[in-house]
Protein backbone atom coordinates (compact mmCIF):
# COMPACT_ATOMS: atom_id res chain seq x y z
CA UNK A 1 0.00 0.00 0.00
CA UNK A 2 2.59 2.58 1.11
CA UNK A 3 5.04 1.14 -1.42
CA UNK A 4 2.52 1.74 -4.21
CA UNK A 5 1.93 5.27 -2.99
CA UNK A 6 5.67 6.04 -3.11
CA UNK A 7 5.97 4.54 -6.59
CA UNK A 8 2.92 6.51 -7.77
CA UNK A 9 4.57 9.69 -6.50
CA UNK A 10 7.80 8.71 -8.28
CA UNK A 11 5.83 8.21 -11.51
CA UNK A 12 4.17 11.63 -11.15
CA UNK A 13 7.55 13.33 -10.62
CA UNK A 14 9.03 11.46 -13.57
CA UNK A 15 6.23 12.68 -15.84
CA UNK A 16 6.57 16.19 -14.41
CA UNK A 17 10.32 16.44 -15.05
CA UNK A 18 9.83 14.90 -18.50
CA UNK A 19 8.06 18.14 -19.37
CA UNK A 20 11.35 19.91 -18.73
CA UNK A 21 12.76 18.16 -21.80
CA UNK A 22 10.61 20.48 -23.91
CA UNK A 23 12.54 23.44 -22.53
CA UNK A 24 15.84 21.66 -23.18
CA UNK A 25 14.76 21.17 -26.80
CA UNK A 26 13.42 24.66 -27.45
CA UNK A 27 15.99 26.69 -25.53
CA UNK A 28 16.24 29.44 -26.68
CA UNK A 29 19.30 30.26 -24.58
CA UNK A 30 21.92 27.80 -23.39
CA UNK A 31 21.01 28.83 -19.84
CA UNK A 32 17.44 27.61 -20.46
CA UNK A 33 18.69 24.24 -21.67
CA UNK A 34 21.03 23.93 -18.70
CA UNK A 35 18.19 24.73 -16.30
CA UNK A 36 16.10 21.87 -17.60
CA UNK A 37 19.03 19.52 -16.93
CA UNK A 38 19.14 20.91 -13.40
CA UNK A 39 15.40 20.30 -12.96
CA UNK A 40 15.74 16.68 -14.10
CA UNK A 41 18.70 16.31 -11.74
CA UNK A 42 16.69 17.35 -8.70
CA UNK A 43 13.76 15.25 -9.94
CA UNK A 44 16.17 12.30 -10.10
CA UNK A 45 17.19 12.86 -6.47
CA UNK A 46 13.50 12.85 -5.45
CA UNK A 47 12.75 9.72 -7.46
CA UNK A 48 15.73 7.86 -5.96
CA UNK A 49 14.54 8.79 -2.44
CA UNK A 50 11.03 7.56 -3.30
CA UNK A 51 12.20 4.21 -4.72
CA UNK A 52 14.41 3.76 -1.64
CA UNK A 53 11.35 4.34 0.58
CA UNK A 54 9.07 2.12 -1.53
CA UNK A 55 11.49 -0.81 -1.24
CA UNK A 56 12.81 0.06 2.25
CA UNK A 57 16.28 -0.17 0.72
CA UNK A 58 18.63 2.32 2.45
CA UNK A 59 21.46 1.61 -0.01
CA UNK A 60 19.49 3.44 -2.72
CA UNK A 61 19.69 6.58 -0.56
CA UNK A 62 23.42 6.60 -1.29
CA UNK A 63 22.55 6.98 -4.97
CA UNK A 64 20.37 9.99 -4.09
CA UNK A 65 23.27 11.33 -1.99
CA UNK A 66 25.76 11.08 -4.87
CA UNK A 67 23.26 12.60 -7.34
CA UNK A 68 22.65 15.49 -4.94
CA UNK A 69 26.38 16.00 -4.31
CA UNK A 70 27.18 16.22 -8.02
CA UNK A 71 23.95 17.97 -9.06
CA UNK A 72 25.64 21.32 -9.52
CA UNK A 73 28.74 20.20 -11.41
CA UNK A 74 27.39 20.53 -14.92
CA UNK A 75 25.83 23.91 -14.07
CA UNK A 76 29.18 25.06 -12.64
CA UNK A 77 31.02 24.01 -15.80
CA UNK A 78 28.30 25.74 -17.87
CA UNK A 79 28.51 29.12 -16.15
CA UNK A 80 32.24 29.19 -16.78
CA UNK A 81 31.69 28.94 -20.55
CA UNK A 82 30.52 32.56 -20.73
CA UNK A 83 33.99 33.70 -19.63
CA UNK A 84 37.13 33.69 -21.81
CA UNK A 85 38.57 30.16 -22.19
CA UNK A 86 36.01 29.00 -19.64
CA UNK A 87 38.48 29.93 -16.92
CA UNK A 88 36.81 32.88 -15.22
CA UNK A 89 33.86 33.59 -12.96
CA UNK A 90 30.65 35.18 -14.32
CA UNK A 91 30.47 37.13 -11.06
CA UNK A 92 33.84 38.79 -11.56
CA UNK A 93 33.91 42.22 -13.18
CA UNK A 94 35.21 42.43 -16.73
CA UNK A 95 38.40 44.11 -15.53
CA UNK A 96 39.24 41.29 -13.15
CA UNK A 97 38.74 38.57 -15.74
CA UNK A 98 42.02 37.83 -17.47
CA UNK B 1 2.71 0.61 -10.05
CA UNK B 2 6.37 -0.31 -10.41
CA UNK B 3 5.65 -1.56 -13.94
CA UNK B 4 4.05 1.76 -14.94
CA UNK B 5 7.06 3.61 -13.53
CA UNK B 6 9.51 1.35 -15.38
CA UNK B 7 7.65 1.78 -18.67
CA UNK B 8 7.58 5.57 -18.31
CA UNK B 9 11.30 5.56 -17.44
CA UNK B 10 12.12 3.43 -20.51
CA UNK B 11 10.16 5.79 -22.76
CA UNK B 12 11.94 8.78 -21.26
CA UNK B 13 15.40 7.19 -21.65
CA UNK B 14 14.72 6.44 -25.32
CA UNK B 15 13.35 9.98 -25.77
CA UNK B 16 16.40 11.64 -24.18
CA UNK B 17 18.79 9.43 -26.18
CA UNK B 18 16.93 10.16 -29.41
CA UNK B 19 16.91 13.91 -28.79
CA UNK B 20 20.64 13.87 -27.93
CA UNK B 21 21.37 12.29 -31.31
CA UNK B 22 18.76 14.10 -33.41
CA UNK B 23 19.27 17.63 -32.08
CA UNK B 24 20.85 20.21 -34.38
CA UNK B 25 22.03 22.30 -31.44
CA UNK B 26 25.28 20.90 -30.07
CA UNK B 27 24.85 22.34 -26.58
CA UNK B 28 21.31 20.94 -26.51
CA UNK B 29 22.73 17.50 -27.28
CA UNK B 30 25.18 17.84 -24.37
CA UNK B 31 22.27 18.70 -22.07
CA UNK B 32 20.25 15.70 -23.28
CA UNK B 33 23.25 13.46 -22.67
CA UNK B 34 23.54 14.72 -19.06
CA UNK B 35 19.80 14.08 -18.61
CA UNK B 36 20.28 10.63 -20.12
CA UNK B 37 22.95 9.91 -17.46
CA UNK B 38 20.54 10.79 -14.62
CA UNK B 39 17.80 8.61 -16.14
CA UNK B 40 20.14 5.63 -16.62
CA UNK B 41 21.20 5.90 -12.96
CA UNK B 42 17.48 5.74 -12.04
CA UNK B 43 17.05 2.70 -14.30
CA UNK B 44 19.81 0.88 -12.39
CA UNK B 45 18.13 1.89 -9.14
CA UNK B 46 14.87 0.44 -10.39
CA UNK B 47 16.62 -2.78 -11.42
CA UNK B 48 17.95 -3.11 -7.87
CA UNK B 49 21.61 -2.64 -8.89
CA UNK B 50 22.61 0.07 -6.43
CA UNK B 51 26.34 -0.45 -7.09
CA UNK B 52 25.99 0.32 -10.79
CA UNK B 53 23.54 3.13 -10.08
CA UNK B 54 26.14 4.77 -7.80
CA UNK B 55 28.81 4.55 -10.49
CA UNK B 56 26.44 5.88 -13.16
CA UNK B 57 25.26 8.72 -10.92
CA UNK B 58 28.85 9.80 -10.27
CA UNK B 59 30.15 9.33 -13.83
CA UNK B 60 27.10 9.96 -16.01
CA UNK B 61 25.34 12.68 -14.10
CA UNK B 62 28.42 14.34 -12.57
CA UNK B 63 31.77 14.04 -14.28
CA UNK B 64 30.67 13.46 -17.90
CA UNK B 65 28.76 16.75 -17.89
CA UNK B 66 31.93 18.67 -16.98
CA UNK B 67 33.89 16.77 -19.63
CA UNK B 68 31.37 17.37 -22.43
CA UNK B 69 30.84 21.04 -21.59
CA UNK B 70 34.64 21.43 -21.55
CA UNK B 71 34.78 19.79 -24.98
CA UNK B 72 32.04 22.12 -26.22
CA UNK B 73 34.05 25.09 -24.91
CA UNK B 74 37.12 23.81 -26.74
CA UNK B 75 35.16 23.57 -30.00
CA UNK B 76 33.78 27.07 -29.52
CA UNK B 77 37.25 28.53 -28.87
CA UNK B 78 38.59 26.77 -31.96
CA UNK B 79 35.72 28.14 -34.07
CA UNK B 80 34.36 24.64 -34.61
CA UNK B 81 30.77 25.52 -33.71
CA UNK B 82 30.19 27.56 -36.86
CA UNK B 83 31.48 24.84 -39.16
CA UNK B 84 28.76 22.73 -40.69
CA UNK B 85 29.23 19.21 -39.36
CA UNK B 86 27.14 16.97 -41.56
CA UNK B 87 28.26 13.61 -42.82
CA UNK B 88 27.10 12.37 -46.20
CA UNK B 89 23.98 10.20 -46.27
CA UNK B 90 25.78 6.85 -46.87
CA UNK B 91 28.05 7.48 -43.86
CA UNK B 92 25.03 8.21 -41.67
CA UNK B 93 23.17 5.14 -42.90
CA UNK B 94 26.27 3.00 -42.25
CA UNK B 95 26.68 4.41 -38.74
CA UNK B 96 22.99 3.77 -38.03
CA UNK B 97 23.20 0.19 -39.33
CA UNK B 98 26.36 -0.47 -37.29
CA UNK B 99 24.72 0.84 -34.11
CA UNK B 100 21.55 -1.18 -34.79
CA UNK B 101 23.60 -4.35 -35.41
CA UNK B 102 25.55 -3.85 -32.16
CA UNK B 103 22.33 -3.20 -30.23
CA UNK B 104 20.74 -6.29 -31.78
CA UNK B 105 23.75 -8.45 -30.87
CA UNK B 106 23.71 -7.24 -27.25
CA UNK B 107 19.96 -7.90 -27.05
CA UNK B 108 20.48 -11.38 -28.52
CA UNK B 109 23.29 -12.12 -26.05
CA UNK B 110 21.11 -11.10 -23.09
CA UNK B 111 18.06 -13.05 -24.30
CA UNK B 112 20.15 -16.17 -24.88
CA UNK B 113 21.56 -16.21 -21.32
CA UNK B 114 20.72 -19.60 -19.81
CA UNK B 115 18.04 -19.71 -17.12
CA UNK B 116 16.77 -16.85 -15.03
CA UNK B 117 18.91 -17.40 -11.95
CA UNK B 118 22.09 -15.94 -13.40
CA UNK B 119 25.16 -16.22 -11.20
CA UNK B 120 23.50 -15.07 -7.98
CA UNK B 121 23.48 -18.59 -6.53
CA UNK B 122 27.14 -19.52 -7.14
CA UNK B 123 28.28 -16.08 -5.93
CA UNK B 124 26.26 -16.35 -2.70
CA UNK B 125 27.68 -19.86 -2.15
CA UNK B 126 31.29 -18.74 -2.44
CA UNK B 127 30.93 -15.35 -0.76
CA UNK B 128 31.82 -16.57 2.76
CA UNK B 129 35.25 -17.62 1.45
CA UNK B 130 36.26 -13.98 0.96
CA UNK B 131 34.32 -12.71 4.00
CA UNK B 132 32.70 -9.75 2.19
CA UNK B 133 29.06 -8.72 2.61
CA UNK B 134 28.77 -7.06 -0.81
CA UNK B 135 28.50 -9.69 -3.59
CA UNK B 136 29.53 -7.13 -6.23
CA UNK B 137 32.82 -6.40 -4.45
CA UNK B 138 33.40 -10.15 -4.05
CA UNK B 139 32.96 -10.65 -7.81
CA UNK B 140 35.02 -7.61 -8.83
CA UNK B 141 37.98 -8.19 -6.53
CA UNK B 142 38.06 -11.92 -6.11
CA UNK B 143 35.99 -14.12 -8.42
CA UNK B 144 36.66 -11.95 -11.48
CA UNK B 145 39.61 -9.94 -10.15
CA UNK B 146 41.33 -10.56 -13.49
CA UNK B 147 38.82 -8.31 -15.31
CA UNK B 148 39.08 -5.56 -12.70
CA UNK B 149 42.88 -5.59 -12.82
CA UNK B 150 42.80 -5.14 -16.60
CA UNK B 151 40.22 -2.35 -16.27
CA UNK B 152 42.42 -0.37 -13.89
CA UNK B 153 45.30 -0.78 -16.36
CA UNK B 154 43.01 0.51 -19.15
CA UNK B 155 42.45 3.70 -17.14
CA UNK B 156 46.21 4.26 -16.77
CA UNK B 157 46.71 3.55 -20.48
CA UNK B 158 43.99 6.07 -21.36
CA UNK B 159 45.80 8.70 -19.28
CA UNK B 160 49.07 7.92 -21.08
CA UNK B 161 47.21 8.34 -24.39
CA UNK B 162 45.83 11.74 -23.34
CA UNK B 163 49.28 12.87 -22.17
CA UNK B 164 50.77 11.83 -25.49
CA UNK B 165 48.80 14.71 -27.06
CA UNK B 166 50.90 17.24 -25.13
CA UNK B 167 52.22 19.99 -27.47
CA UNK B 168 56.01 20.13 -27.96
CA UNK B 169 57.83 21.87 -25.15
CA UNK B 170 55.05 21.57 -22.59
CA UNK B 171 55.75 18.00 -21.48
CA UNK B 172 55.27 17.70 -17.72
CA UNK B 173 53.51 21.07 -17.63
CA UNK B 174 50.19 22.10 -16.12
CA UNK B 175 46.90 21.09 -17.77
CA UNK B 176 43.98 23.40 -18.48
CA UNK B 177 43.71 27.18 -18.21
CA UNK B 178 44.43 29.01 -14.95
CA UNK B 179 41.04 29.39 -13.30
CA UNK B 180 40.28 32.64 -11.56
CA UNK B 181 37.17 33.47 -9.57
CA UNK B 182 35.99 36.42 -7.55
CA UNK B 183 37.46 35.94 -4.06
CA UNK B 184 34.64 35.05 -1.64
CA UNK B 185 32.16 35.05 -4.53
CA UNK B 186 29.51 32.39 -4.86
CA UNK B 187 31.70 30.07 -6.91
CA UNK B 188 34.70 30.23 -4.59
CA UNK B 189 32.48 29.76 -1.53
CA UNK B 190 30.79 26.75 -3.12
CA UNK B 191 34.25 25.36 -3.86
CA UNK B 192 35.07 25.58 -0.15
CA UNK B 193 31.72 24.30 1.11
CA UNK B 194 31.32 21.13 -0.93
CA UNK B 195 34.73 19.38 -0.75
CA UNK B 196 34.50 18.41 2.97
CA UNK B 197 31.09 16.82 2.32
CA UNK B 198 32.41 15.19 -0.85
CA UNK B 199 35.38 13.71 1.04
CA UNK B 200 33.00 12.39 3.69
CA UNK B 201 30.80 10.73 1.06
CA UNK B 202 33.83 9.25 -0.75
CA UNK B 203 35.30 7.77 2.45
CA UNK B 204 31.85 6.43 3.34
CA UNK B 205 31.41 4.81 -0.08
CA UNK B 206 34.73 2.98 -0.03
CA UNK B 207 34.23 1.99 3.60
CA UNK B 208 30.68 0.72 2.97
CA UNK B 209 31.75 -0.97 -0.27
CA UNK B 210 32.98 -4.11 1.48
CA UNK B 211 29.55 -5.03 2.79
CA UNK B 212 27.00 -2.81 1.01
CA UNK B 213 26.79 -1.08 -2.38
CA UNK B 214 29.76 1.22 -2.90
CA UNK B 215 33.42 0.62 -3.57
CA UNK B 216 36.62 1.94 -5.08
CA UNK B 217 35.25 3.12 -8.41
CA UNK B 218 32.30 5.02 -6.96
CA UNK B 219 34.41 6.60 -4.20
CA UNK B 220 37.21 7.41 -6.64
CA UNK B 221 34.79 9.20 -8.97
CA UNK B 222 33.41 11.32 -6.12
CA UNK B 223 37.00 12.20 -5.09
CA UNK B 224 37.78 13.14 -8.69
CA UNK B 225 34.69 15.37 -8.74
CA UNK B 226 35.91 17.13 -5.57
CA UNK B 227 39.31 17.66 -7.22
CA UNK B 228 37.68 19.12 -10.35
CA UNK B 229 35.47 21.40 -8.25
CA UNK B 230 38.45 22.82 -6.34
CA UNK B 231 40.20 23.57 -9.64
CA UNK B 232 37.10 25.09 -11.32
CA UNK B 233 36.50 27.27 -8.27
CA UNK B 234 40.04 28.63 -8.67
CA UNK B 235 41.11 27.57 -5.17
CA UNK B 236 44.06 25.43 -6.28
CA UNK B 237 45.71 25.09 -9.66
CA UNK B 238 46.14 21.70 -11.35
CA UNK B 239 49.43 20.00 -10.40
CA UNK B 240 52.47 19.77 -12.65
CA UNK B 241 52.13 16.52 -14.60
CA UNK B 242 55.83 15.82 -14.05
CA UNK B 243 55.26 15.61 -10.29
CA UNK B 244 56.59 12.30 -8.98
CA UNK B 245 54.02 12.17 -6.15
CA UNK B 246 51.21 12.53 -8.65
CA UNK B 247 52.52 9.74 -10.86
CA UNK B 248 53.02 7.45 -7.88
CA UNK B 249 49.37 8.04 -6.88
CA UNK B 250 48.21 7.27 -10.44
CA UNK B 251 49.93 3.88 -10.55
CA UNK B 252 49.67 2.94 -6.84
CA UNK B 253 46.37 1.09 -7.24
CA UNK B 254 47.33 -1.04 -10.27
CA UNK B 255 50.76 -1.71 -8.65
CA UNK B 256 49.26 -2.94 -5.38
CA UNK B 257 46.79 -5.04 -7.36
CA UNK B 258 49.55 -6.52 -9.53
CA UNK B 259 51.62 -7.15 -6.39
CA UNK B 260 48.77 -9.15 -4.86
CA UNK B 261 48.36 -11.07 -8.13
CA UNK B 262 52.08 -11.84 -8.23
CA UNK B 263 52.18 -12.91 -4.59
CA UNK B 264 49.29 -15.25 -5.33
CA UNK B 265 51.05 -16.58 -8.42
CA UNK B 266 54.19 -17.36 -6.41
CA UNK B 267 52.17 -19.28 -3.85
CA UNK B 268 50.26 -21.26 -6.45
CA UNK B 269 47.35 -19.28 -7.93
CA UNK B 270 47.55 -15.89 -9.66
CA UNK B 271 45.10 -13.46 -7.99
CA UNK B 272 44.36 -16.13 -5.39
CA UNK B 273 44.33 -14.73 -1.89
CA UNK B 274 45.79 -16.77 1.00
CA UNK B 275 43.15 -18.50 3.11
CA UNK B 276 41.71 -16.23 5.80
CA UNK B 277 43.38 -13.04 4.53
CA UNK B 278 41.16 -12.39 1.51
CA UNK B 279 39.15 -9.59 3.12
CA UNK B 280 42.18 -7.69 4.41
CA UNK B 281 43.99 -7.90 1.08
CA UNK B 282 40.89 -6.90 -0.88
CA UNK B 283 40.37 -3.85 1.34
CA UNK B 284 44.00 -2.76 0.89
CA UNK B 285 43.60 -3.08 -2.90
CA UNK B 286 40.29 -1.15 -2.76
CA UNK B 287 41.80 1.77 -0.82
CA UNK B 288 44.82 2.02 -3.12
CA UNK B 289 42.57 1.78 -6.19
CA UNK B 290 40.30 4.54 -4.87
CA UNK B 291 43.18 7.04 -4.83
CA UNK B 292 44.48 5.95 -8.23
CA UNK B 293 41.05 6.05 -9.88
CA UNK B 294 40.39 9.50 -8.39
CA UNK B 295 43.69 10.93 -9.67
CA UNK B 296 43.40 9.23 -13.08
CA UNK B 297 39.82 10.41 -13.74
CA UNK B 298 40.58 13.97 -12.61
CA UNK B 299 43.68 14.08 -14.84
CA UNK B 300 41.75 12.60 -17.79
CA UNK B 301 39.23 15.45 -17.46
CA UNK B 302 42.06 17.99 -17.11
CA UNK B 303 43.63 16.80 -20.38
CA UNK B 304 47.21 17.22 -21.63
CA UNK B 305 49.50 20.00 -20.38
CA UNK B 306 48.72 23.44 -21.80
CA UNK B 307 51.08 25.58 -19.78
CA UNK B 308 54.84 25.30 -19.22
CA UNK B 309 55.81 23.82 -15.85
CA UNK C 1 -4.62 3.99 6.99
CA UNK C 2 -2.95 5.20 10.16
CA UNK C 3 -2.42 8.86 11.04
CA UNK C 4 1.27 8.74 10.10
CA UNK C 5 0.41 7.19 6.74
CA UNK C 6 -2.12 9.95 6.16
CA UNK C 7 0.51 12.59 6.91
CA UNK C 8 2.98 10.85 4.57
CA UNK C 9 0.38 10.78 1.78
CA UNK C 10 -0.33 14.49 2.31
CA UNK C 11 3.39 15.33 2.18
CA UNK C 12 3.80 13.33 -1.02
CA UNK C 13 0.91 15.20 -2.66
CA UNK C 14 2.51 18.51 -1.66
CA UNK C 15 5.85 17.29 -3.03
CA UNK C 16 4.34 16.40 -6.41
CA UNK C 17 2.53 19.74 -6.48
CA UNK C 18 5.76 21.71 -6.15
CA UNK C 19 7.62 19.57 -8.68
CA UNK C 20 4.80 20.14 -11.18
CA UNK C 21 4.84 23.85 -10.32
CA UNK C 22 8.57 23.90 -11.11
CA UNK C 23 8.04 22.30 -14.51
CA UNK C 24 5.09 24.53 -15.37
CA UNK C 25 7.16 27.58 -14.40
CA UNK C 26 10.11 26.42 -16.50
CA UNK C 27 7.82 25.99 -19.50
CA UNK C 28 5.48 28.96 -19.08
CA UNK C 29 7.53 31.85 -17.64
CA UNK C 30 8.48 34.40 -20.29
CA UNK C 31 12.25 34.81 -19.86
CA UNK C 32 15.35 33.07 -18.55
CA UNK C 33 15.56 34.94 -15.26
CA UNK C 34 11.90 34.31 -14.37
CA UNK C 35 12.29 30.62 -15.20
CA UNK C 36 15.23 30.48 -12.81
CA UNK C 37 12.81 31.19 -9.95
CA UNK C 38 10.61 28.25 -10.90
CA UNK C 39 13.59 25.95 -11.21
CA UNK C 40 15.61 26.71 -8.10
CA UNK C 41 12.82 27.25 -5.60
CA UNK C 42 9.80 25.12 -6.46
CA UNK C 43 11.37 21.74 -7.09
CA UNK C 44 13.66 21.93 -4.06
CA UNK C 45 10.63 22.63 -1.89
CA UNK C 46 8.99 19.58 -3.48
CA UNK C 47 12.07 17.51 -2.66
CA UNK C 48 11.88 18.78 0.93
CA UNK C 49 8.35 17.39 1.36
CA UNK C 50 9.37 14.07 -0.18
CA UNK C 51 12.42 13.81 2.07
CA UNK C 52 10.27 14.44 5.16
CA UNK C 53 7.74 11.84 3.97
CA UNK C 54 10.50 9.26 3.45
CA UNK C 55 11.97 10.08 6.87
CA UNK C 56 8.60 9.57 8.56
CA UNK C 57 8.13 6.29 6.68
CA UNK C 58 11.43 4.91 7.96
CA UNK C 59 11.33 6.41 11.44
CA UNK C 60 15.07 5.87 11.82
CA UNK C 61 17.48 8.56 13.04
CA UNK C 62 20.50 7.51 10.95
CA UNK C 63 18.43 7.42 7.76
CA UNK C 64 16.75 10.72 8.63
CA UNK C 65 20.24 12.25 8.93
CA UNK C 66 21.21 10.95 5.52
CA UNK C 67 17.95 12.27 4.03
CA UNK C 68 18.60 15.67 5.59
CA UNK C 69 22.10 15.68 4.03
CA UNK C 70 20.58 14.86 0.62
CA UNK C 71 18.24 17.83 0.91
CA UNK C 72 20.96 20.16 2.22
CA UNK C 73 23.21 19.27 -0.73
CA UNK C 74 20.50 20.01 -3.29
CA UNK C 75 19.79 23.33 -1.57
CA UNK C 76 23.50 24.27 -1.79
CA UNK C 77 23.54 23.24 -5.44
CA UNK C 78 20.36 25.18 -6.25
CA UNK C 79 21.56 28.31 -4.44
CA UNK C 80 24.89 28.27 -6.23
CA UNK C 81 23.33 27.47 -9.61
CA UNK C 82 20.64 30.15 -9.27
CA UNK C 83 23.13 32.94 -8.64
CA UNK C 84 25.69 31.91 -11.23
CA UNK C 85 23.31 30.85 -14.01
CA UNK C 86 21.57 34.23 -13.63
CA UNK C 87 24.93 35.97 -14.12
CA UNK C 88 25.87 33.71 -16.99
CA UNK C 89 22.52 34.37 -18.69
CA UNK C 90 23.11 38.15 -18.33
CA UNK C 91 26.54 37.85 -19.95
CA UNK C 92 25.25 35.66 -22.76
CA UNK C 93 22.05 37.63 -23.29
CA UNK C 94 20.41 36.64 -26.51
CA UNK C 95 21.26 33.00 -25.99
CA UNK C 96 22.68 31.12 -28.92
Amino acid sequence: MMADLFMLTALCILISVAGALIRAWRGPGRADRMMSAQLIGSGGVGIAVLIAAARSEPAILDVALVLALLAAFAALAFVKTVTPEGAGDPEADEAETP
Amino acid sequence: MSLAFDLALCALILGAAGLAVAGRNLFGSVVFYIVYGVLIALAWVSLGAADVALAEAAIGAGVTGVLLIGAWQGMKDAGGLEAEITQSLPVRVLAGLGAAALGGLIGFAILSLPGHEGLTGPVAENQPAVNLGNPVTAVLLSFRAYDTLLETLVLSAALAAVWSLTPAGLWGGIPGPKHTTRPDGVMASFGRLLPPLGLLVAVYLVWAGADQPGGAFQAGTVLAAVWILIVLAGLRDEPRLSSLTLRVIVIAGPLVFLGAALAGALSGLALGYPEGHARTLILIIEYALTLSIAATLALLIAGPARRAP
Amino acid sequence: MSVVEGIIAGLLVLGVFFYVAGTVGLLRFPDTHSRLHALTKADNLGLGFIVIAAGLHWGDGWIAGKLALVWLLTLFAAGMAAQLVARAALKAEGGE
